[in-house]
């Protein structure tokens, strides 16, 4: 990326103004991605100094600002408790503690990398994205935002439940980007299936989820059918990492993994 | 853009791009302790510390450090001194490309982890690449080195 001039805003307002003044102009996160990129840009934007470096742990809920780390996240005792750590596991698997340093929650959600070990286990629990100007929305919804106004993205709030999780990130070497990632949880027994790097965005497996959701019990030949479904609905494709075909095996062998790991 | 930063302890002032990246603003101030590796985040060789904590400098703008504190093994010696005696003694040293790094890394680890399991120095050491030693020296020395300390 070739970055024409840099500005640390103050406040939000200033950091939004500055954002809509051109069309190249974007916020930047951590920045540790830049190089996979060769836009030109105007002006990045670096909120510093807006103030959005904080956790805040209440009785319902963690919130996590934009600008907090994923390191910073990852090291969160009260959030490693939750939904059997999977996100803690997700954010773990994301190259070394150096990087993770420097990544930020809103960098690495804005991205919406498809190759993203930090969206699928947030998909699989349940988790809002609070915009600046959009306001709050779940993160299914907002991987699915278009707007032709650019925005901010403030924090991102998930919510505390009782949850039994399992997430796997299948790499090829430890330092890699997933040839495929699954997510799957148990909120009092319903069911939330996740599968991202198919190379695509991760996404739910909303058929397979209803067929086991509509099930009285959950029975190994339930397990069976619903990862059955699960490839079948999502897409798979081919890229350097994997073949379109090797994907659908791996996820196959991963979501009934997931599924009797949560129904224990 | 001028941009001002702390490294070693000395207040500096440099004139850098928006888009340059710290390990090429240190390297042109003599740095040379900060290795150029992959350049894209999975080698580790240009590690290090901002306030204290380990980030790769390929892969954070010089920008960014503006106003924080940046330590580089030049800044460093008297303990990476001691770690390497360790890597002596326990052949984790070979080309010597990644010990600088190493080092510095294994100064964040304890600061961050007070008594660093195996686990913890496994994970931590992670993002360090080493085509010589194979790791197991080096994980031995370091883990014995932090046992001498306690």
């Amino acid at each position: 990326m070739e970055i024409v001039n840099y500005f640390k805003p103050k406040t939000i307002e200033e950091a939004y103004e500055k954002l809509q003044e051109d069309p190249s102009n974007l916020i930047i996160g951590g920045g540790a991605w830049l190089r996979l990129s060769s836009k030109i840009v105007n002006t990045a934007i670096d909120l510093e100094y807006v103030g959005l470096n904080k956790i805040k742990d209440n009785e319902k809920n963690i919130e996590i600002d934009a600008y907090v780390t994923l390191r910073e996240v990852e090291k969160h005792e009260s959030l490693s408790n939750l939904f059997s750590g999977i996100v803690n596991k997700g954010i773990n698997g994301i190259m070394a503690v150096a990087l993770r340093n420097l990544v930020t929650v809103g960098g690495s959600i804005a991205g919406k990398y498809s190759f993203s070990d930090f969206i699928t286990p947030l998909l699989a629990v349940n988790t809002e994205v609070v915009m600046y100007k959009a306001g709050k929305m779940s993160l299914e919804e907002f991987l699915k935002f278009r707007s032709k106004e650019k925005d901010i993205i403030l924090k991102i709030i998930i919510k505390k439940e009782e949850v039994l999780g399992y997430y796997y990130k299948m790499k090829k070497t430890g330092l890699d980007f997933a040839v495929i990632n699954v997510g799957v949880t148990n909120t009092a027994g319903y069911y939330k299936i996740v599968v991202g790097a198919r190379p695509s965005l991760a996404a739910f497996a909303v058929k397979a989820m209803e067929y086991i959701n509509s099930q009285k019990e959950i029975t190994e030949e339930v397990i069976q059918k619903t990862s059955k479904i699960a490839i079948e609905e999502l897409k798979f494709g081919t890229n350097s990492k994997a073949s379109k075909e090797y994907r659908i095996e791996l996820a196959k062998v991963y979501v009934k993994r997931g599924l009797k790991e949560v129904t224990k | 853009m001028k941009i001002k930063m702390t490294v070693n302890g000395t207040k500096k002032v440099y004139d850098v791009a928006p888009d340059e990246y710290l390990l090429d603003t240190l390297r042109a101030d003599h740095f040379y302790s900060i290795k150029r590796g992959c350049d894209n985040s999975s080698c580790g060789v240009c590690t290090v510390l901002m306030d204290g904590k380990a980030v790769q400098s390929c892969s954070i703008l010089s920008v960014k450090a503006e106003g924080h504190s940046i330590t580089t093994i030049e800044g460093h010696q008297d303990e990476a001194k001691k770690l390497s005696e360790y890597f002596g003694h326990q052949g984790a040293d070979q080309c010597g490309y990644c010990n600088s790094s190493l080092a510095l890394t294994v100064h964040a680890m304890k600061t961050e982890i007070k008594h660093p399991t195996n686990e913890d120095i496994k994970e931590y050491l992670v993002g360090n690449l080493c085509r010589c030693t194979g790791y197991e020296a080096q994980h031995r020395a370091i883990k014995l080195c932090l046992e001498d300390e306690e």
